[in-house]
């Protein structure tokens, strides 16, 4: 175990926090925003992976995959929240129920259409070779992942800081009666919010594909990972959801890598911790 | 006879019924209806925490998960629990559970609604990891296979012998869990339910009452899952995934919370729709989630609060209302 060793975990660890940003940064804004405890955001991850196949399938475009999936998860998620999740109205138990309840839809529509075989994404040539950084073999994939979540991470950030429509998100996190009161339009900002939580998981999922695969179960074995993301970081922060992708995503490899036996305990365990510490997580706001 | 008493005496018909009827259809027919009691009993501890107390737990399926392992691990390592000694297993998978519980509820019970939810979740997920991970001890992701059941004068192999028994662990949970809920403890839990705050300003130590809720739950969880290990015969990280919670906690809601019954009816749905029906039709699945979503849409109440929905309409305006009014769950769970 020397230096190189903890470098190229670091390096994997802080790669799959980037893929974890991209689920939990949803999931934390829709529950920031609309109190809802979205059981079927790992479906989103999963659909997002199998409709990117069906796109390469059809057109061969791994780029073109990337949007496509996601804007089609995006729609499904937005149909979800306007159909089915407004109309029962602020009722917290019920609405995560019924997120199961699609949940398990999700699942058997995807087994029925893509079957139960597990798949790859392939990227592009051009993502799957490596270069040598410091005489440690560096994926470019992994590169990609990382900076694709700052891009997005950059992105959002600009949005909800920086306009008026991010200024009414935070409204809205902080206080949706008084943001109502102001005359800002609250079920709209929840239809969006779930609409870019189901993009971003999506989107994941596309990226996800090419180095975990896809193949059914993944959305319930992503679920309690982006769970743990949004509890470290905090619920409805940015900045937390990213700083807790990074701490999940560091803590599942070198647990999974120093003591392989506890290694979902030592990442749980945490989560269990500060939740019973600061319910609204480390960064949340209160 | 008022009705209470008219519940209690259909409750008592229809155990009767399955105990007669049951036996004598076919084995398909008595292994089904053996899982479903098992699983119902893991459903009513949900119920006594979600409907009876007003906290929703996501982590059910850790106590279960324990009790399962603890018979596996005792049955295939130390030959312990295949005889008479079944019974000991018996009570330590209920103290198992409890005991888990009672290290679990101290984290857990502080936490109000969705964060209840979360941080039970988080809990079972920690049971969950080791079951997957802990190799020497649980055999990892293909788990532990029991060769055979106990016996002891009485051979469990049998599937109709089995069935009895678990029918008894079954209707004697049920009975205990009923005479629990209305206990004047019992009635405290509702009371904490309905109004926490104003429990505690008259003067009731509402943490421990939800603690010991929740460390009794655990108990019925861990007795559900001996049960369950042995009607598998194999225990494996599906027993304690998430979804297992996810299940328990649903089948209480579509069945109605805070009836007990409800989860035992719950439980009975969700395996005739997954055992029965997916031999018939590769698209249960659809059926079952399908089920799920009208429930909540449709149902907030679950199947037991038909009667009293139809009673409404017959006396018209003036009826009374469902057992759980669903705007009372959902100010304990905001």
């Amino acid at each position: 175990m020397n230096a190189q060793f903890w470098l190229i975990q670091a390096f994997n660890g802080i790669s799959y926090g980037a893929l974890l940003f991209l689920i939990g940064s949803g999931l934390s804004l829709i529950f920031g925003v609309m109190r809802i405890v979205n059981l079927a955001h790992g479906s989103y991850f999963l659909l997002g992976g199998y409709i990117a196949l069906s796109v390469i399938g059809a057109t061969g475009s791994w780029a073109l995959s990337l949007p496509v999936a996601a804007a089609a998860v995006a729609v499904i998620g937005l149909l979800m929240e306007r159909v089915f999740l407004r109309p029962l109205g602020f009722d917290p138990l019920r609405q995560v129920l019924l997120t199961v309840g699609f949940a398990y839809l999700f699942q058997q529509a995807a087994l029925d259409i893509w079957g139960g075989n597990n798949m790859d994404i392939n990227p592009p040539d051009a993502l799957q070779q490596s270069v040598v950084v410091g005489g440690i073999y560096v994926p470019l994939y992994r590169l990609f992942m990382i900076a694709m979540a700052l891009a997005i991470g950059f992105g959002l950030w600009l949005v909800m800081e920086k306009t008026r429509l991010g200024a009414a998100v935070r409204a809205t996190v902080d206080d949706p009666q008084m943001a109502r009161g102001v005359g800002i339009d609250t079920n709209r900002i929840s239809m969006m919010i779930f609409a870019l939580g189901a993009f971003l998981a999506a989107l994941g999922g596309v990226i996800g594909g090419g180095f975990l695969g896809v193949y059914p179960g993944l959305d319930f074995e992503m679920l309690p990972l982006a769970f743990a993301v949004v509890i470290i970081g905090g619920m409805g922060s940015l900045g937390g959801a990213a700083i807790g992708a990074l701490a999940v995503g560091l803590a599942d490899n070198f647990g999974k890598a120093l003591f392989p036996e506890v290694s979902y305990f030592t990442l749980y365990a945490p989560m269990v911790l500060i939740l019973a510490i600061k319910p609204t997580g480390l960064f949340g706001r209160d | 006879m008022d009705r209470v008493n008219t519940k209690v005496l259909a409750v008592l018909i229809a155990l009767a019924a399955l105990l007669w009827i049951v036996p004598h259809s076919g084995s398909f027919v008595v292994l089904l209806t053996t899982r479903a009691m098992a699983f119902a009993i893991l459903a009513m501890s949900t119920d006594l925490l979600l409907g009876f107390t007003g906290l929703p737990s996501l982590g059910q399926a850790a106590y279960f998960g324990v009790g399962a392992y603890l018979t596996a691990v005792l049955a295939t390592k130390m030959q312990f629990g295949l005889g008479w000694d079944f019974w000991i297993v018996v009570v330590l998978g209920f103290l198992i559970g409890a005991a888990l519980a009672a290290v679990f509820g101290l984290f857990a019970i502080r936490a109000t609604g969705v964060y209840f939810l979360m941080i039970t979740l988080a809990l079972g997920q920690c049971v969950w990891g080791l079951a997957y991970r802990w190799n020497s001890l649980t055999g990892g992701d293909n788990g532990i296979n029991m060769t055979s059941r106990p016996n002891f004068g009485i051979d469990l192999s049998n599937e109709t012998n089995f069935f009895y028994l678990v029918f008894g662990f079954f209707a004697a949970s049920m009975l205990a869990m009923y005479v629990l809920v209305r206990s004047p403890f019992g009635r405290s839990l509702t009371g904490i339910r309905e109004r926490e705050v104003r429990m505690q300003i008259l003067g009731y130590n509402t943490w421990l009452h939800k603690y010991i809720v929740f460390v009794i739950a655990g108990g019925f969880g861990g007795l559900a899952g001996v049960l369950w290990a042995q009607t598998n015969g194999h225990v494996s990280p599906e027993t304690v995934v998430l979804t297992t919670s996810v299940d328990a906690l649903l089948m209480v809601v579509l069945g109605g919370a805070g009836t007990l019954v409800g989860g035992a009816v719950g439980a009975a749905i969700v395996f005739g729709l997954r055992e029965y029906l997916s031999t018939i039709v590769p698209w249960w699945q659809y059926a079952l989630g399908g089920v799920y979503v009208l429930a909540i849409l449709y149902l907030p109440d679950g199947l037991m609060s038909i009667p009293a929905r139809i009673r409404q309409v017959r006396s018209g305006a003036g009826a009374k209302r469902a057992v759980i009014a669903p705007e009372k769950m959902a100010s304990k769970i905001s």
